[in-house]
């Protein structure tokens, strides 16, 4: 099961290699991983259907509790069958798409990654590795997306589809970790049994929103929905397999894999009820006013996501079996329809439907295809799409809340659906030949074998009783049964049995479907100026959002880094006594001032501390830098003098030579620099004083809390009691750098290496100059960083003329 | 003695912020030195002031005998001071060939990447 989930990524990395030695064939190699794959998930069907799950547990990070498990249930496995059976037809139809295309090959890793990432999304039983696939799927979809990244729609789209569904992704694993925690597990199946623990805590309807935005922004909900129609700057295969088949239906995916766990409740039921069935509507309703191929698909795609999410809100038996039926037919048409657009739009040049007509005669294969597909998305008897029209009606009218509204919305969908329907198969293959920037010919082989297998797969399993009732049984009620999770049974007809409400209402969308298709040019002039809604519509909001964070962003930027050290060191000294002071108060630490002590203090003591004040008001007041190096070093030599007194006699040695040759050193170079010269104002001054006395208040506070209480150190006995029987030493302090922390040590001597090698490369640095350095009074020559960096050869060459 | 020098540390930390926000090269050099001296005897003070012996386990003894003054700090203020001069002499030499090269002292006129008309 491992490799049957990571061989996608395998074969990724081996994919522009194998086209080095392919060529055009390497679809057809290529597309040979996800055909056994298939057939690999395809020898699960029988045990499944009987009820038992497959599962298995490899150790990923046992440290954390993450484990990477895979289950095999009805619903993942219908996923699987999904994702391999159309990524195989997806490989062949891509190789012949993007035959005459240099970066083919880019594509191939791309979507063989996608592949592979979605099966781990709908295998993992873990929520942790659940997440970092469906990321891996945010990510390789920005990949496939921005596939022509030349155009900057294409950039933009993928940008956008990332955001949405990046930002969807951490807001879930918030609602997953929540989850986790609350469940006392990350295992998907273990959460099954803490059903009504979480269902009870106040935390449920947090992690609901939290999770159920993840599944929104990846399955294309309202109001995120608007980032799917931007997606279709992809090219065609990507739009066939992730816009339809795959990616967007993960979402689906999530919520139907966490029905058990959290599915039931009021809250699941007005929530996902109700997104889903907005989305349907405001799809389908924008559907049929496009003219773009794609953007039509694009919109019936969300309206399609929507009727799932809705049958996944309702939740009950029918309902359940309808959605995954539905699921499957959408795949399928859906699929083949993205397919022919493409091929449409590669043949002839052209995707808008006004300019398309009669094209079946130079077309016939996808144009057959487009009828077959269409008449299952209208729901015509004999093909599947049937089948799932009479369950979604059923469960609509069997709706726990506001049944009666809930069947009209659905109604008006599907009716609005066969309209879209009817624009994408009828007009541009009947009627008038248009004529098409690019002669109209049939697309070669590798792109005719995914739309018509697909398209044709609806009529073969949805016309005749037997494949109807044998799909239900063995891939549809299993899934049904895996969201429920409680065994099910639920008998496909392929025909209805008795002429019930569904019936009449099947007739009715059938009617209405066609008679709208008929005055739908009219029609659309009719409602046109209702579309001044949408500038004030989602998308509108995504823009304004990302225009607004450019704004803070710049504005922070601005304050923060204003190019000017000492504002920088303002910022960070503030912030770190606001931040430690509002800490010391509110943690009641000041009250440990009260334990203060005196020690005893000798006169000696006390003249150091008076030298070292001095000689710190001095450096701060000379205007004489030599004086100013004095004070600084005769605060060195006291600081000394007091490691004397108080026991660190090293210290004092290392002090006293390291002070001496502070002091020698930066005599030697300021004696080279400017004299001070008073740069700031008044104001200034004072400012800063007051800031700096800030920073110094606090440190005197936090040094009289600490040294107020008594010290409680376990490594001080540590190293004493050890240092000459485990490490031979006498001096303590040599012991613990030699040996106890002889890593630091050894660390600390790098630092050094690393100083001196800068001072020496700094000294040695000529940046570019002619001449030996003369002194500090030589001109600055305009540009010769540029010079010194960039072209080398050009100052050589004024060298040697 | 802890209180008094927790107030000499604050005073050389006031003096050393006050130092670093100049907008002499020269000046930051110098409150960075006044800085290092600060937090030396900050983590000096914190490890406790004692005036006993210090950490040195005589050739008679198998350990050390309290009181003893606490070898850890000890350690800790020996590498910050070594490491201090490292960054000191790295400064220093970076502040002299930053002058030369763009001839000013003050940060106000350093704060382009790219070398305009000097």
């Amino acid at each position: 099961m491992l490799l049957a989930v990571l061989s996608g990524f395998v074969l990724a990395l081996l994919a522009p290699w194998l086209y080095k030695i392919g060529r055009d064939a390497t679809g057809w190699i290529l597309a040979i991983l996800p055909l056994a794959l298939f057939g690999y998930f395809v020898g699960f069907i029988e045990p499944v259907a009987h009820g038992e799950p497959v599962s298995y547990t490899y150790t990923w990070i046992p440290s954390l509790n993450v484990t990477l498990s895979f289950y095999v249930d009805g619903l993942s496995l219908l996923f699987s069958l999904i994702i391999t059976g159309v990524g195989t037809l997806i490989v062949l139809y891509g190789s012949g798409y993007l035959a005459h295309d240099k970066d083919v090959n880019r594509f191939f890793v791309y979507i063989l990654m996608f592949m592979a990432s979605m099966l781990g999304v709908v295998l993992s039983n873990n929520l942790v590795s659940l997440f970092v696939f469906w990321e891996l799927t945010s990510v390789t979809s920005y990949m496939l997306i921005g596939y022509y990244h030349e155009k900057e729609e294409s950039r933009f789209a993928a940008l956008q589809a990332l955001l949405v569904t990046g930002a969807g992704g951490l807001v879930m694993l918030a609602g997953f970790v929540m989850l986790a925690l609350q469940g006392g597990s990350w295992e998907i199946s273990d959460l099954f049994a803490q059903a009504n623990a979480i269902q009870g805590d106040a935390l449920y309807l947090p992690i609901l929103i939290l999770i159920l935005i993840g599944a929104f922004t990846k399955s294309a909900q309202f109001p995120f929905h608007f980032w799917l129609p931007g997606a279709m700057a992809a090219p065609a295969p990507v739009s066939a397999y992730l816009h339809s088949a795959t990616m967007v239906k993960a979402g689906v995916y999530l919520v139907a894999r966490l029905s058990p766990v959290l599915g039931g409740t009021e809250a699941w039921l007005y929530a996902v009820t109700g997104f889903g069935a907005v989305t349907m509507v405001i799809g389908a309703y924008i559907a049929w006013q496009q003219t773009d191929l794609k953007r039509i698909l694009a919109y019936s795609t969300v309206s399609a996501l929507g009727i799932l999410m809705m049958l996944l809100g309702l939740g009950s038996e029918v309902a359940v079996e309808a959605a995954m039926v539905y699921l499957v037919v959408h795949s399928m048409y859906k699929g083949s329809l993205f397919m022919i657009a493409g091929a449409v739009d590669h043949e002839t040049g052209e995707r808008h439907i006004t300019r398309l007509g009669g094209l079946l005669k130079a077309m016939p294969f996808n144009g057959a295809a487009a009828v077959l597909a269409a008449a299952s998305m209208s729901g015509i008897p004999l093909f599947l799409g049937f089948v799932a029209k009479e369950l979604i009606y059923e469960a609509t009218l069997d709706a726990h809340i506001l049944p009666l509204l809930i069947t009209i919305l659905a109604i008006v969908t599907n009716i609005l659906t066969i309209v879209a329907a009817g624009m994408v198969s009828l007009k541009p293959f009947f009627g008038p030949p248009i004529k098409t920037p690019k002669h109209a010919h049939e697309a070669p082989w590798s792109m005719r074998l995914g739309p018509i297998t697909l398209a044709s797969l609806g009529l073969i399993l949805g016309g005749l009783p037997f494949t109807v009732e044998e799909f239900g049984k063995l891939i549809a009620s299993p899934a049904a049964s895996a969201i429920l999770a409680e065994p099910l049974e639920v008998h496909l007809h392929m025909l209805p049995v008795a002429l019930s409400t569904v019936v009449m209402l099947s007739a009715v969308t059938l009617l209405g479907g066609i008679g709208i298709y008929l005055i739908r040019l009219p029609l659309g002039r009719v409602v046109a100026p209702l579309n001044a809604v949408s500038a004030v519509g989602p998308e509108q909001w995504y823009k304004w959002s990302l225009d607004g964070m450019m704004v803070v962003a710049k504005w922070q930027t601005r304050v923060l880094q204003s190019g000017y050290l000492r504002y920088y060191l303002i910022i960070t000294i503030l912030t770190t006594v606001g931040l430690a002071g509002i800490t010391m108060v509110s943690q009641g630490v000041l009250q440990n001032l009260s334990a203060i002590t005196m020690t005893e203090v000798y006169l000696h003591e006390i003249i150091l501390v008076v030298v070292i004040l001095g000689a710190t008001v001095l450096v701060l007041r000379t205007a004489s830098r030599l004086t100013a190096v004095a004070g600084l070093g005769v605060v060195g030599f006291c600081i000394a003098l007091l490691f004397v007194l108080f026991g660190a006699p090293d210290l004092a040695m290392t002090q006293f030579s390291i002070e001496t040759l502070s002091v020698i050193l930066l005599v030697l170079v300021l004696y080279k620099l400017p004299t001070f010269t008073g740069f700031s104002t008044r104001f200034q001054r004072a400012r800063d004083l007051v800031i700096s006395l800030t920073g110094g208040i606090l440190i005197t506070t936090l040094v009289l809390i600490e040294t107020a209480l008594p010290i409680n150190s376990r490594l001080t006995p540590y190293f004493a009691e050890n240092s000459l029987t485990l490490a031979r030493g006498h001096n303590v302090v040599n012991v613990i750098l030699v040996d106890f922390r002889g890593f630091d040590t050894m660390g600390e001597i790098t630092v050094l290496g690393m100083a001196a090698l800068g001072v020496y490369g700094l000294l040695k640095l000529r940046l570019g100059q002619k001449s030996p350095d003369k002194g500090i009074k030589q001109p600055v020559i305009p540009h010769r960083t540029e010079e010194f960096y960039t072209t080398p050869v050009p100052a050589q060459e004024k060298v040697d003329s | 003695m802890e209180v008094i020098l927790a107030f000499v540390i604050g005073a050389l930390y006031t003096a050393g912020f006050y130092m670093i926000l100049r907008r002499s090269i020269v000046k930051l050099i110098l409150g960075l030195g006044l800085l290092g001296h600060a937090a030396n005897l900050m983590i000096f003070t914190i490890g406790r002031l004692t005036r006993a012996s210090p950490p040195i386990i005589g050739h008679e003894g198998e350990a050390l005998h309290a009181p003893f003054a606490d070898p850890l700090p000890q350690a800790l203020i020996l590498t910050a001071i070594v490491i201090g001069f490292g960054v000191q002499a790295f400064a220093i030499v970076l502040v002299k060939r930053a002058y030369q090269t763009v001839n000013t002292d003050d940060f106000d006129q350093m704060r382009s990447t790219d070398l305009q008309e000097a």
